[in-house]
Formats: structure tokens, sequence, C-alpha cells
């Protein structure tokens, strides 16, 4: 097949083969772009949202994706971008999915879309791109925290009485806040250093985060990530 | 001279008056209306399951009981530095001096300002 291909481009060709083979970045460059065209138009990947005015996250239409690498777990990016149920019961700006009723305020689920799923392939070849996208590496290394236990009642009443965690967030299927992600499924879905560094300093990821400090103490903040392993882990 | 430097510096006011009003509308909407509704009644799509319910902002007579500096305080840290549920957090980390002003404002214009 090579016989009419000049020595020197036979050469060069060979370098580039073993150069793709060799260094993932190579494969990765492509995937950056797919990554750019397909998702880009409704997540960020890059940290310019967090210079923009603070009326950015009404108009954000996903979550950010800039620091991928530094929250999620390859296993679940791999499986969710096959499968992707919902997160946020509410969608990604909770007050443009609320109408008013006579029992108050209800999301209005016919506005939330379903999210584009990928072949298996694909999902693989993104995930691993995603997972190269660090940039805050130096918070996660300063986190101390070291996955324990915690009894399931105390767990409870630390996320709902104590710190009114469940104001917005479930804890279980249908109970709880419904204006931030589900957390009973963040076990799965997050790397344990990602969910206590999160929980003591979330404006620290992103300064438009609608995450307010509930408690920024190192022991109660493990406390509380013990109880998301707990729950996780019951999750099938 | 000096009627038209007045009327030069009250248009000047009342245009970061306007801005102000704008921003503190905003961010309540970002901020504030998950729990205390779109209506600012206390009914947001959290409310359904929560065991302490949002203050309803538009409660003339509780509002009015109750100083700028009050509710200042009860957004920066939150429900229990006076004494009231862990479920109104605390903002301090979220929004700047400013930023919290222009809340205290729209909370005015939600439980005094209606016709
Ligand atoms: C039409 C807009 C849109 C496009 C295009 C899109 N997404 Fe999303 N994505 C969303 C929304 C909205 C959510 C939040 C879903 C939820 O929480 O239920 C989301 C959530 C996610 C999440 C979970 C993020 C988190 O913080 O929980 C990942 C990962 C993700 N998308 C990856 C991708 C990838 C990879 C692509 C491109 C192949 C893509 N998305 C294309 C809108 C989009
Ligand atoms: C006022 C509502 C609110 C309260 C109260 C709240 N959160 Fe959150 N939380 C959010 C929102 C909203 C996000 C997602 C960030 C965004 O969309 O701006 C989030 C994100 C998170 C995440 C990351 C999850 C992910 O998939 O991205 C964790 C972990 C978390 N919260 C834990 C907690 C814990 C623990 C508490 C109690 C100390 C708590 N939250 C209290 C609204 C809240
Ligand atoms: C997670 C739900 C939640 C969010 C989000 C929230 N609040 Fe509250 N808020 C409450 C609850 C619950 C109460 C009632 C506390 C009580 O009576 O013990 C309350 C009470 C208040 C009060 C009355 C305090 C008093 O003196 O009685 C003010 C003022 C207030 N909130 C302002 C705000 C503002 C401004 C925002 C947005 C920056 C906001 N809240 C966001 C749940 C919330």
């Amino acid at each position: 097949m090579t016989k009419g291909i000049p020595v020197k481009l036979r050469l060069t060709l060979g370098i580039a083969a073993v150069l793709a083979v060799g260094v993932p970045l190579a494969v990765h460059a492509d995937t950056a772009a797919d990554v750019k065209q397909q998702c880009g138009s409704c997540h960020a990947l890059d940290h310019d949202y967090a210079k923009a005015a603070k009326h950015e996250r009404a108009e954000r239409k996903a979550p950010p994706l800039d620091f991928a690498g530094n929250k999620f777990r390859r296993e679940w990016l791999y499986s969710w971008l096959q499968n992707p149920v919902r997160l946020r019961p509410a969608g990604v700006f909770p007050p443009a999915h609320a109408k008013p009723s006579a029992d108050g305020d209800v999301v209005d689920t016919a506005t939330l879309a379903k999210h584009p799923a990928l072949d298996a392939a694909q999902a693989g070849k993104v995930a691993d791109y995603l997972m190269t996208l660090t940039p805050f590496d130096a918070l996660i290394a300063a986190e101390t925290y070291q996955p324990g236990s915690i009894a399931q009642r105390m767990g409870q009443m630390n996320f709902g009485k104590f710190k009114g965690c469940d104001g917005c967030h479930q804890d279980a299927p249908d109970k709880g806040g419904v204006s931030g992600p589900e957390l009973y499924t963040a076990w799965q879905r997050l790397q344990p250093a990602f969910i206590s560094a999160y929980i003591t300093q979330p404006a620290a990821w992103d300064p438009h985060t609608m995450m307010p400090v509930g408690d920024a103490n190192a022991a109660a903040v493990h406390k509380l990530a013990n109880y998301l392993k707990l729950i996780g882990e019951k999750q099938p | 001279m000096k009627t038209l430097l007045l009327a030069a510096t009250l248009s000047l006011v009342s245009t970061t008056a306007l801005a102000e009003a704008g921003s503190g509308k905003q961010l309540y909407s970002i901020y504030c209306t998950q729990c205390h509704g779109v209506a600012g009644d206390g009914k947001g799509i959290n409310a359904a399951q929560m065991a302490v319910q949002p203050r309803d902002h538009t409660d003339t007579k509780e509002m009015s009981a109750r100083t700028d500096e009050e509710l200042f305080k009860v957004i920066e840290h939150g429900g229990k530095s006076i004494n009231k549920s862990v479920l109104m957090p605390p903002w301090g980390d979220n929004l700047n001096d400013d930023e919290i002003h222009a809340l205290v404002g729209h909370l005015r214009e939600l439980c005094c300002q209606k016709n």
C-alpha cells in the first residue's frame, strides 16, 4: 500500500501513527474539538463565567464542565453519558422552571429537556477527555477528608434539622428540596474530595453558585460527606 | 445655576437607585425565589418539603416589624443568627455587602409598595 509514497513522507506518517497511539493528547485534541462543538453550546468548558456579572447564573443552560476532572468519577460519567437521567429535579436554573399554582410554586417538568445520549465508544472518549479538565487540583490536594461511617439517624438529622441541606437537596427519591442536584446519588457521581471541598467552599469552585455555606468546619463537613456515602452506597 | 446642579444630582441619585432595585430583584430571583416563591409569598418550589415555612415577604405587618439592619443580618448570617430556622441559609459567602443592601431594598418593595 505504501509503495508509491516517498520514503520521507512514509517516515512522517509512521511517526504520526506512533504519536497518536503513544500520546493520548493527540486523541484528546479531536475529542476536545468534538466536545466543544457538541456540548459547548450549553456547557461552559472554561472558567470565563467566573468573571461575568452575577446575572450570568440565571442564563446558564447547563452546569459548567470546566472542572469536570476534579469533580466526577470517570466510571459514572461513562455510564451517565449513555443513559443521562435527570439529576436536578428543577433543572439547572430552577426559577426558570417554577410556575405558581394554588398550592404554591411547582416545577413545570414539561419545560425540562431530555439530555442528549452518547454511544459507548463516544462516552468512553468524552469521559476520558472530561477527566483531563482539572484546573482545581490545588483545592482537591488541600482536602483532608478520609471517607468514614456515620449512623443513619445521626447523618439524617445532621443533613436536615441541624444543617438545613434538605431545604434544597433530596437525600432520598422525592424527599427534600428540589432546587439543588439530588444527593442520594452524589457518592456514585462525585469524587469524595470534591464533595468535601465543595461543601466547605462552593464559591471557590463557582463564584455564582446557588449553594450557600451551611458550615465550613472540617469535622462537620466530613460528617455530611459520610452521610452522602452511606445513602449513596445504598443506591442500586 | 444652583437648581441646575441640584437637578443633575437628583437624576444621578435616581438612576443609581433604579439600578440597585433592578439588581435586588435579579438577585432575589436567583437566590431566594427557590424557597420564598416567585411572588415572594413564601411558597417556593422547595417549601412543600420544608419543616419550617419560608417567611412570606409580602406580609406587610410582619416585614414592617423588622429594621433594615435586622434584614441585612439574617441574609448575611442566616436564620440561626437570629434564633430562627437553619432552613434560612447564610448568604455571606455568595453575596457582598452591596448586593445584600440591594436585596434589603427589594424586600422593602415586596412588603410595602404594593398598589
Ligand atoms: C441542550 C443543552 C445541552 C447539551 C448540548 C449538552 N448538555 Fe450536558 N447537561 C445539560 C443540562 C441541562 C444538564 C443538567 C441535567 C440535570 O441536572 O438533570 C446537563 C448535565 C450534564 C452533566 C452532569 C453535570 C453535573 O454537574 O451534574 C454532564 C457530565 C454533561 N451534561 C455532559 C455533556 C456532554 C459531554 C455533552 C456533549 C456531548 C453535553 N452534556 C451536551 C444540557 C446540555
Ligand atoms: C439554598 C439551597 C441549597 C442549600 C441549603 C444547600 N445546597 Fe448544596 N447545592 C445547591 C445547588 C443549587 C447546587 C448546585 C450548584 C448550582 O447549581 O449553582 C448545590 C451543590 C451541592 C453539591 C455538589 C453536587 C453536584 O452534583 O454538583 C453538594 C455535594 C452539596 N450541594 C451538598 C450540600 C450540603 C451537604 C448542604 C448542607 C450543608 C447543602 N448542599 C445545602 C443548593 C443548596
Ligand atoms: C432554603 C430555603 C431558603 C432560601 C433559599 C432563602 N430563605 Fe429566607 N427563609 C427561609 C425560611 C425557612 C425562613 C423562616 C425562618 C423562621 O421563621 O424560622 C426564612 C426567613 C427569611 C427572612 C425573615 C427573617 C425574620 O426576621 O423572620 C428573610 C428576611 C429572608 N428569609 C430573606 C431571604 C433572602 C433575601 C433570601 C435570598 C438571598 C432567602 N431568604 C433565601 C428559607 C429560605
